[in-house]
């Protein structure tokens, strides 16, 4: 019967047993209870983080944090000098960067084309046409330039190309996406959209995860853009908005459906414009370290129970005296509980202060830079708890079940050490 | 009081079946003091376990202060052996992580006591047995006639109705053994109920009754 004198003697024991055992061993066992919880908790961080990274990559590069594009029937937003008139005034906004996106192809070496059977050294891209003061308050876009330089405002036919459309870069062919070769700063590209053909320099390559939103994408001043589009108006494809810190973005969305800007646009949240692919990327990268954690689980569950096993199994004639001198099996195997409780406990205390006081802030500063994205931790404390919790349960668990083992073999038995 | 009734206790090792005990009947009376002798495989530490509530016999009964001890479930056999029993082995059977006073307090903290009153009965019992002064030392720090009184003391601290002892002098030397001796003389004295096996006369003497056994029978029960 679970009694509190059976708590009371249980603890008595396991105290002293863990206060008096080696060292080393103690010390051994609550390193396999850190490795553990840093294996539930970081590799799922890291994994998940892999996905923040490139979900993040799309907040930064792309959406901001809401983003007002054209309607499906549409190439472009209807009344934007208005839509865009009307959130200068607003306070919510913090940088507003309006882009003419359109698709063509790009060519590169066509003069030393000499074959017309030769396959030419071309491919589809997305062009977008933007400020480039504006577009790099917005992303910070002059950053990210790998080769030669950034544009000015005052550039002329000349661009900023992403990596993955240069095949020194890319990964390789790709369904759409054949990459350039050798095109570097100052090599000229032909550029065609509509028909309209314009020639222009490689100023700056843009060096950005494959999974970044403007690892494909071809950069010109937006004027420009207009030009090769042939709009004679200020109609702008996207509008994102990077709202001052503090402001709620679903608010801020709804408060610009309500002023009439959805009648002629989309207008959608960082949230609600991640394309779904990231979004089940995410889930998936969730699933396999929820997988990798549970064999980490397991494998903690095996590691006490069998710690507990040997230490109950070599104290089985200790065990066979404690009841023989009328001791409670009940509070042996409290005893043992407790032993685990604590394996589990200083492990865990130990892996928190791993894990908040230095790996997520350092990998948060300085992120893994993996080639899909740059990968941060993420571990929300009410995860991490959850995994302690599922942790010392398990721990829990595996060293009651060993002990309990012992505890129920015949007395005499036990102290006698007859098997 | 216990009561022995046609006792008789068999181990099975596979098909093999050996009858260790062949129908034993005694009687032990409160206060009284009991050597049970033997030569080695007569079954003599086999009584006393199955008296003391360690074993469970085959056939036959036993009754202490009246109660028939073969209904009784775990439990019961548990509280008897904590508040009733006390039991001195051959080996000390101290644990090493504990010191003589934590080990001497457990029981007494078993039985309810709280912690602060079990040391001081745990202290007492050990100044008792002349280790007033070794009472946080570990087993390991302590003589093997040291690990013997401890055990004595955690035996007697709770005033037990009855101390078993196994064979509590085998792993002594002679100085040792006669402390040991000396000890139980006393408790005698003072009217505990001591029921100890040995193999040596020397120490038999010590006891008011000799119960002697061979082949699993009583072949002789002499009073001195």
């Amino acid at each position: 019967m679970l009694s509190f004198t059976n708590i009371r003697v249980g603890f008595f024991l396991a105290v002293r047993q863990v206060r008096r055992a080696n060292l080393w061993a103690t010390s051994l066992i609550v390193f396999v209870m850190l490795l553990t919880f840093l294996n539930l908790v970081v590799v799922t961080g890291l994994l998940v983080g892999i996905v923040a990274g490139i979900s993040n990559q799309f907040r930064v590069q792309e959406t901001g944090d809401v983003i007002i594009s054209a309607l499906e029937t549409k190439t472009y937003i209807e009344n934007s000098p208005q839509i865009l008139s009307f959130l200068q005034t607003l306070p919510q906004p913090d940088v507003i960067s309006a882009r003419y996106v359109t698709s063509g192809t790009a060519e590169a070496n066509y003069f030393e084309r000499t074959d017309l059977n030769e396959r030419p050294n071309k491919t589809g891209v997305s062009i977008v046409g933007i400020d480039p003061v504006i577009e790099n308050q917005f992303s910070g876009l002059s950053r990210l330039v790998g080769e030669g330089q950034y544009l000015l405002p005052t550039d002329y036919d000349t661009i900023l190309i992403g990596s993955q459309l240069i095949d020194r870069y890319s990964f390789g062919e790709q369904p759409g996406l054949t990459p350039l070769r050798n095109v570097y700063p100052g090599t000229r590209i032909r550029l065609t959209v509509n028909g309209h053909t314009r020639e222009v320099v490689v100023k700056g390559i843009l060096d950005v995860p494959a999974n970044s939103p403007l690892a494909a994408r071809i950069f010109m001043p937006a004027t420009e853009v207009r030009q090769l589009m042939g709009r004679t108006d200020y109609a702008v494809s996207e509008i994102a908005v990077l709202l001052t810190p503090g402001t709620d973005a679903p608010t801020f969305r709804d408060f610009l459906k309500r002023s009439g800007v959805a009648d002629n646009a989309k207008v959608r949240t960082f949230e609600d414009a991640i394309p779904n692919g990231v979004a089940e990327v995410q889930n998936t990268f969730a699933m396999i370290g929820n997988a990798i954690g549970s064999i980490g689980l397991a494998v903690a569950a095996i590691t006490i129970f069998i710690v507990i096993f040997i230490n109950a199994i070599t104290r089985r004639k200790f065990i066979g005296i404690l009841k023989g001198i009328g001791i409670s099996g009940q509070a042996i195997e409290i005893s043992y509980i407790f032993q685990s409780l604590f394996y589990a406990a200083i492990g865990s205390a130990f892996g928190l202060g791993i894990l908040y006081g230095f790996l997520v802030p350092y990998v948060s500063a300085h992120p893994i830079v993996l080639p899909i994205s740059n990968a941060i931790i993420v571990a929300p404390v009410d995860g991490t708890m959850l995994r302690i919790g599922l942790l010392v349960l398990t721990t829990v668990i595996a060293g009651y079940l060993p002990s309990r083992m012992i505890v129920r073999k015949n007395t005499l038995d036990s102290i006698l050490g007859r098997n | 009081m216990i009561d022995v009734k046609d006792l008789v206790k068999t181990f099975k090792d596979g098909p093999i079946e050996t009858r260790v005990l062949k129908g034993i009947s005694l009687s032990v009376k409160d206060g009284e003091f009991i050597a049970i002798m033997g030569r080695s495989g007569a079954g003599k530490s086999t009584l006393l376990y199955q008296m003391s509530l360690l074993d469970e016999a085959t056939s036959g009964r036993i009754h202490i202060n009246g109660r028939e001890t073969h209904t009784m479930t775990e439990r019961e056999k548990m509280y008897f052996r904590l508040a009733e029993f006390g039991y001195v082995f051959q080996d000390y059977a101290l644990l090493p992580e504990l010191t003589a006073l934590e080990n001497v307090a457990l029981p007494l903290l078993m039985q309810g006591m709280g912690n602060v009153a079990a040391k001081e009965k745990a202290a007492e019992a050990l100044t008792r047995v002349g280790l007033g002064t070794r009472l946080n030392n570990l087993p390991s720090q302590l003589s093997g006639g040291e690990q013997q009184r401890v055990s004595i003391s955690r035996a007697i601290a709770h005033a037990p109705g009855v101390l078993f002892a196994d064979e509590p002098t085998a792993n002594l030397d002679k100085e040792s053994s006669a402390t040991v001796m000396d000890i139980f003389k006393e408790l005698h004295k003072g009217g505990q109920t001591i029921i100890m096996v040995t193999h040596e006369d020397e120490y038999a003497r010590f006891a008011e009754r000799i119960i002697k056994i061979d082949d699993g029978r009583i072949i002789s029960d002499t009073r001195a």
